[in-house]
């Protein structure tokens, strides 16, 4: 073979590996460690396996390459639980394993447990804090340095955290396994929460101007393809991600051409991508017809609300007032409350949406949450109250980390000292 | 695998209980024990005497000090122990669920960590 030969067989064979690595690692992961709970040692034995395909692959693919990847991985199982005399019952589990995968040596015979593993990173038993980064790593084999940059923590600490999350699964026995029924209905909000906050930690960034921070909401639209594709008579799933999409779809919409920042109600509604808010549209009429109506759900019917501008149509602030209502008796979240507000504030003026927003005695949370501040802010400005509104700006601009956000809020503020409404 | 359920509660509520709700709280552990001991899974387990009766030990220079009561002083004590097989930790937490002390207390399940 030619050098130019030998270099395309090494770049496919490094496509290939990429390939099966995005599509295969949390179905190998799920696979090795179903029965051991061992999560560490599946993903190391999976690790060496990924670098033995990298060296082999250009000599020529694998027919079955998932098939390919597990006989790797269970020989350095093996040779590990060999190696530390990790006593019989792990030697006897990995010949399990060696068995199952013999018998499997097509790759569509290699069961899918990637549910089974979701809710296993999600167990009450875990603390809720590292669901999401857990789901990320063992899910999509992310390292812990680029789960720790969207989650705004040090690699060391994130490292920690999920090295504590998969010890606690090995050894106080979390099965890797899909609830009953009864118990699925709570379970799957676990599951649904963590894929929620994957995607929203790599959210608030849309321009992606801070280089430093990454971005997860591709791999959280991965996880919520994943669950709503699994569990397809769950609504509050294919709610999900109706949800994540419609979120997705205004990616480009959320800032202007200068990098400024765009609020949703004045978004060029032909920089959405309208082939996702379609998708999104059929999989909540497909969530809805099941006719058990959920957060996730609402949540997508309110953006499905909004969308409805692609038309030419103004906002349906009565519908959206009614979903916020409807929401508002599920969760007592502030972002709800102060949404719920702005609606009001279409239908009722801006007066009466302030005596609706959330009180700031009631809830310390509003202190330091910005969107309380921002939306208090453009009600008092459409109030005609100037002064007070540049006083609420001020906060909000204090309390903003994103230098877009900021100069937008700073626009505001000068407007309603300078506007037909600044009287003084 | 083995999990270990502790048992916490307020003992002065026991005490404090009248001897009809006493006999009905010993008759529900009864129950309890007996559930556990049909399905199999009962590996052992008892009630302990209130933290009045403990005593603390532990040895300094080679000489061990000798203390009156429990190690800690909270709101609930330790009152007693399961020694249970389960296949997982939610079927472990299943049991922990049944048990009688869940009702006005916690229990804390610990898996056993095998010596070789």
């Amino acid at each position: 073979m030619d050098d130019a030969c030998q270099l395309d067989a090494k770049a496919t064979a490094r496509r290939a590996t990429e390939l099966v690595a995005r599509r295969s690692y949390g179905k190998l992961v799920a696979f090795l460690a179903a029965r051991s709970r061992d999560l560490a040692a599946a993903e190391d034995a999976l690790a060496d396996a990924f670098a033995a395909a990298l060296a082999e692959w250009p000599r020529g693919c694998p027919a079955n390459p998932e098939a390919w990847l597990l006989t790797v991985a269970r020989r350095k199982l093996i040779d590990g639980a060999r190696r530390q005399r990790s006593g019989e019952a792990a030697l006897e589990h990995w010949q399990w394993i060696a068995d199952e995968v013999d018998a499997a040596d097509d790759d569509a015979a290699i069961p899918d447990q990637r549910l089974a593993l979701m809710f296993a990173c999600t167990h009450p038993a875990i603390d809720a804090g590292v669901h999401a980064p857990l789901m990320l790593q063992t899910v999509l084999g992310l390292d812990a340095k680029r789960i720790a940059s969207a989650f705004l923590t040090s690699p060391a600490a994130m490292s920690k955290r999920l090295v504590r999350a998969k010890d606690k699964i090995r050894q106080a026995g979390i099965p890797l396994r899909v609830p009953e029924r009864e118990e699925l209905g709570t379970r799957l909000s676990g599951v649904l929460e963590a894929i929620y906050a994957a995607f929203t930690d790599g959210w608030s960034d849309p321009g992606g101007a801070d280089t430093g921070r990454s971005d997860l909401t591709e791999e959280a639209l991965f996880l919520a393809r994943l669950a709503a594709g699994l569990l397809p008579r769950e609504p509050e799933a294919l709610g999900l991600l109706a949800c994540l999409l419609h979120a997705h779809a205004r990616r480009c919409a959320r800032r202007n051409v200068d990098g400024d920042y765009v609020p949703l109600t004045e978004q060029d509604t032909a920089r959405w991508d309208a082939a996702m808010i379609d998708e999104a549209e059929a999989l909540l009429r497909r969530a809805c017809r099941q006719g058990r109506i959920g957060r996730y759900q609402l949540e997508a019917a309110l953006q499905s609300v909004h969308a409805e501008r692609r038309c030419g149509a103004g906002v349906n602030w009565t519908a959206a007032l009614q979903l916020y209502d409807a929401l508002a008796t599920l969760t007592d979240s502030p972002v709800v409350a102060i949404n719920r507000a702005l609606a009001i504030a279409e239908l009722r003026g801006a007066e009466a949406a302030l005596a609706e927003l959330p009180d700031l005695a009631a809830d310390a949370r509003l202190g330091e949450y910005q969107p309380y501040w921002a939306t208090r802010a453009d009600l008092l400005a459409r109030a005609g109250r100037a002064h007070e509104a540049q006083a609420a700006y001020a906060i909000a601009i204090g309390l903003e980390s994103d230098e877009a956000v900021r100069r937008f809020l700073r626009g505001r503020q000068d407007a309603c000292a300078h506007g037909p409404t600044g009287g003084g | 695998m083995q999990y270990l359920l502790l048992l916490y509660s307020n003992e002065k509520a026991w005490e404090n209980l009248s001897e009809k709700d006493q006999e009905e709280g010993a008759a529900a552990y009864g129950a309890y024990t007996e559930a556990l001991a049909q399905a199999g899974a009962l590996v052992g387990g008892n009630r302990l005497r209130p933290t009045d009766t403990a005593t603390r030990v532990s040895v300094a220079d080679g000489k061990p000090q000798v203390l009156d009561g429990p190690y800690a002083d909270s709101k609930e004590q330790l009152g007693g122990y399961y020694l249970i097989e389960a296949a997982d930790l939610d079927a472990a937490i299943a049991w922990a669920a049944r048990c009688p002390g869940a009702y006005h207390g916690i229990i804390e399940v610990r898996p056993i960590w095998p010596m070789d």
